[in-house]
């Protein structure tokens, strides 16, 4: 029994192995076709590596030769995929790193050559871009590691945007703003967690129901009250960003990590936390038991219900962050329906980040670059229309689903109201 | 998880005994929708009353809005049997007209939602097959010339459903082959929907270089409509109403419709006696999307004539909350149907008149929802004791299961 399951095990990987060979050396060619032909010998790729206006040591700007860069790329993926072929490589997600690397490098490099494009501004901007799509993926976390899916993200992002503008406006104080914003996220994912906990509610049509609710209400509020008193409403200004001395001043990690608003670092900070919180800690061990066994949890003395009610609220206060985010974090107005889809993105990156806080933020970060990467890419004039990079995003999350790089299993409970 | 569903059965089966067997069926049945759909309107009034408008008011202007006033549909007949004048009648059942031509798509959105709820899936995506289904359609109605009617307006329909029928194919086939779930696919297939749709409008299907929007489809491609000029009262609705009646035939009359619920009900069960999980999953997402691209269809088609971007805003949440409210029966979803293209066609005039914003129809059905999904409420709410509770549809289960 054991022997014939190793052996269907090694089969497997042996599929696997030349899968991955044969996928990454297409790649290269791949690169080669698209940018390798299409790039003269002598054009030249200059990557800027300073951030307007940022305190980081300057340093000089890097430039490249183009075709030489391209092949090189076509070059570490050709080798890569050959020696996966002969030996394989253990890491799946080491060969999709290098395939995500390659074919970005080259492809920046063809988009950019004879022209400067700023790679720092770029980084920068990602993490910037991520930060609601992260916060609404801790959400997402959080409460689906006590087996409760909250897909109403979005709509609890939208209110607490409102709410934070409106009440930062009217006193005067961002900090107002942004602590009624966390406990207003609080308050819905309260509801939420009631509906699904004591009503057994199907917690997708909750969530459905908290969406819907959240885009009309914020409309309503919107075309009633901000459009016609812009100024004494829904003008708030802006966090400003923080240097953090010695540390802003690195070249690169600088001006991406340590010259932020609050909101960033506090996006960074809660990653951290909530990674300690769920593994390292007896409370994130209950967390995770409720999650997959809540029977056995139960029967250990937790309270099933109880840590399903807190870990859901906390998530609701963590999008009412990520709500603030869009507004005084980032415009200081509010516009209807603006968090555009990004409470869901986050959802997609709970699956992608493998229900991991780290993981999690790790996918963000790509949904984040994937949306700078496109406006930057409109100033360069790239002959690709934008429309079809922003789909990207969206098709690596499907494939990604498909569980061809390593399977994404949710907590065994998750989705399902407890009954003793 | 069978074990936790069927004791869940017998909990319900106990509450349900002292109401006895089939008494008062239609009346539990319609009960809760009735109720929610009341409380709904109550808490949206309250809403209008907090922000300083009279709810009464507002509701007569959303009545008139969405039925027209009965004095003058009066005073229009008289004139029209008098002289034969017929522009007030006209004038008259406008708004009447105008609500089932709004409730259209909305038939053909909540069923697409309803099958998909009656094999325990959700497709939260019918907004961009909705989009898919209505470009489709627009395009073979402006590209092809000369065709006669009879075959011009079947093929553009045929496109539309196509259209959304590979949009919801592809996350049924990932839900049924990698067990990918599909509430995530479908979303993601929105995005992707509304990107495409975003370069094509842009570009290749642009009319004119000023306004992203395709060109108008040609008459051959319109679905005829039945009175003058301004009422856009169309075929679209007894397509919605024939589409809805062959979703009942499915469901409930053929074998394939009883191994779709099968599956629905117990997934399990359904596998242990033979049936084919993985081609019930295809074969749903697809119908559920031909539904959806049928539902843009029919508002390109026999409404608006042309496409241009935010087409289908709104549409695949107000699917979801219209299966629901209609319990996932076709007939449900008729009644509900007919009610949201009141309130939408209503709420128009009630924000003119009023002068209360129309999302305010949004809030009234995410409560409408809420207690819907959570009959306790209404319960509690009403202190109706020996209300039934019927079985209740399997809506989702979890991520990828």
């Amino acid at each position: 029994m054991k022997n014939t399951n190793n052996q269907t095990q090694t089969v497997q990987e042996q599929r696997n192995r030349i899968s991955y060979g044969m996928t990454l050396l297409v790649v290269g060619v791949l690169i080669y076709l698209f940018f390798g032909i299409n790039t003269t010998a002598t054009s030249q790729t200059t990557f800027s590596l300073n951030l307007l206006g940022s305190q980081a040591i300057p340093l000089s700007d890097l430039v490249l030769p183009a075709q030489g860069t391209i092949y090189l790329m076509v070059g570490i993926v050709v080798f890569t995929g050959a020696y996966q072929l002969a030996r394989g490589v253990k890491s799946t997600g080491l060969l999709v790193g290098i395939i995500a690397f390659t074919f970005i490098a080259a492809f920046l490099t063809w988009a950019t050559q004879d022209k400067s494009f700023n790679l720092t501004g770029m980084i920068s901007s990602s993490l910037v871009r991520a930060t609601p799509i992260a916060l609404a993926a801790l959400c997402g976390v959080i409460s689906e590691r006590t087996a409760v899916i909250n897909i109403g993200i979005e709509g609890i992002m939208l209110m607490s945007a409102q709410i934070a503008v409106v009440t930062a406006t009217m006193s005067h104080n961002l900090y107002v703003g942004l602590i009624l914003a966390i406990i207003f996220g609080g308050l819905i994912a309260a509801f939420h967690a009631y509906l699904v906990i004591q009503f057994k509610v199907d917690q997708i049509v909750s969530g459905v129901a908290i969406n819907i609710i959240g885009a009309g209400f914020t409309s309503f509020f919107s075309s009633k009250y901000l459009q016609s008193a812009t100024d004494t409403l829904n003008n708030s200004g802006t966090f400003p960003i923080i240097s953090i001395p010695v540390l802003s001043k690195i070249p690169i990690l600088g001006p991406t990590l340590f010259e932020n608003n609050i909101i960033v670092y506090l996006m960074l900070i809660l990653v951290f936390a909530m990674h300690i919180l769920l593994f390292y800690t007896p409370w994130g061990l209950r967390t995770r038991a409720v999650g997959e066994h809540p029977k056995a949890a139960d029967t250990l003395g937790v309270n099933v219900n109880f840590m399903r009610y807190i870990n859901v609220i906390i998530g609701g206060m963590i999008a009412g962050l990520g709500g603030a985010y869009f507004t005084i974090g980032s415009v200081g107005r509010f516009d209807e329906l603006m968090t555009s889809g990004k409470g869901f993105i986050g959802l997609a990156a709970v699956i992608f980040g493998k229900w991991n806080p780290i993981g999690a933020f790790a996918s963000s970060l790509i949904f984040g670059f994937a949306d700078s990467l496109q406006v930057k890419l409109q100033i360069l004039r790239v002959p690709i229309p934008s429309e079809f990079l922003l789909m990207a995003p969206y098709i690596v999350t499907m494939i990604v689903l498909t569980g061809i790089v390593g399977k994404a299993i949710p907590p065994a409970a998750d989705g399902q109201p407890y009954e003793k | 998880m069978s074990k936790t569903a069927s004791s869940k059965e017998t909990k319900e089966k106990k509450e349900t005994a002292p109401t006895g067997i089939g008494g008062g069926s239609i009346r539990d049945a319609l009960l809760v929708p009735t109720l929610a759909v009341i409380t709904g309107l109550i808490i949206g009034g309250i809403v209008m009353l907090v922000s300083g408008s009279n709810p009464i008011q507002a509701y007569g202007a959303l009545f008139a809005g969405s039925f027209g006033s009965p004095s003058a549909i009066l005073s229009g007949l008289q004139a029209y049997f008098a002289t034969g004048d017929n522009t007030l009648l006209i004038k008259s059942i406008y708004p009447f007209t105008e609500s089932l031509v709004t409730a259209t798509p909305y038939i053909f959105a909540g069923l697409a939602a309803a099958i998909g709820f009656r094999a325990g899936l959700f497709n939260i995506g019918a907004e961009g097959q909705f989009f898919i289904g209505a470009l489709c359609s627009a395009f073979i109605g402006y590209s092809i010339k000369d065709l006669p009617m009879i075959i011009h307006l079947p093929l553009a329909l045929l496109g539309g459903a196509l259209g959304g029928a590979i949009w919801g194919m592809i996350p049924g086939y990932l839900k049924a082959r990698f067990g990918a779930h599909e509430v995530v696919n479908t979303i993601m297939m929105n995005w992707i929907a509304f990107r495409l749709s975003d370069w094509l409008l842009k570009g290749p299907m642009q009319a004119s270089n000023f306004r992203p929007v395709t060109p108008n489809v040609f008459a051959s491609a319109e679905l005829p409509r039945f009175f003058e000029a301004p009422l856009r009262f169309n075929l679209g609705f007894f397509l919605a109403l024939l589409a809805a009646y062959l979703v009942y035939w499915f469901l409930f009359k053929t074998t394939l419709g009883f191994e779709v619920r099968s599956v629905g009900a117990n997934p399990d069960a359904a596998k242990y006696a033979g049936m084919n999980i993985i081609k019930n999953f295809v074969l749903v997402m697809s119908l559920s999307g031909a539904l959806a691209g049928l539902a843009g269809t029919a508002q390109v088609l026999g409404v608006d004539h042309w496409v241009g971007q935010g087409f289908s805003a709104g549409y695949g949440f107000d699917a979801i909350a219209l299966a629901l409210l209609g319990k996932s029966h076709p007939v449900g979803v008729v009644l509900s149907a007919l009610l949201f293209g009141f309130l939408r066609s209503g709420a128009t005039n009630m924000q003119s008149v009023a002068g209360i914003p129309i999302d305010i129809i949004s809030i009234i059905q995410g409560l409408v929802i809420v207690f819907i999904a959570a009959p306790a409420i209404i319960r509690w709410f009403y202190r109706i004791k020996s209300l039934k509770i019927d079985e209740q549809t399997v809506l989702t289960r979890g991520w990828g299961k």
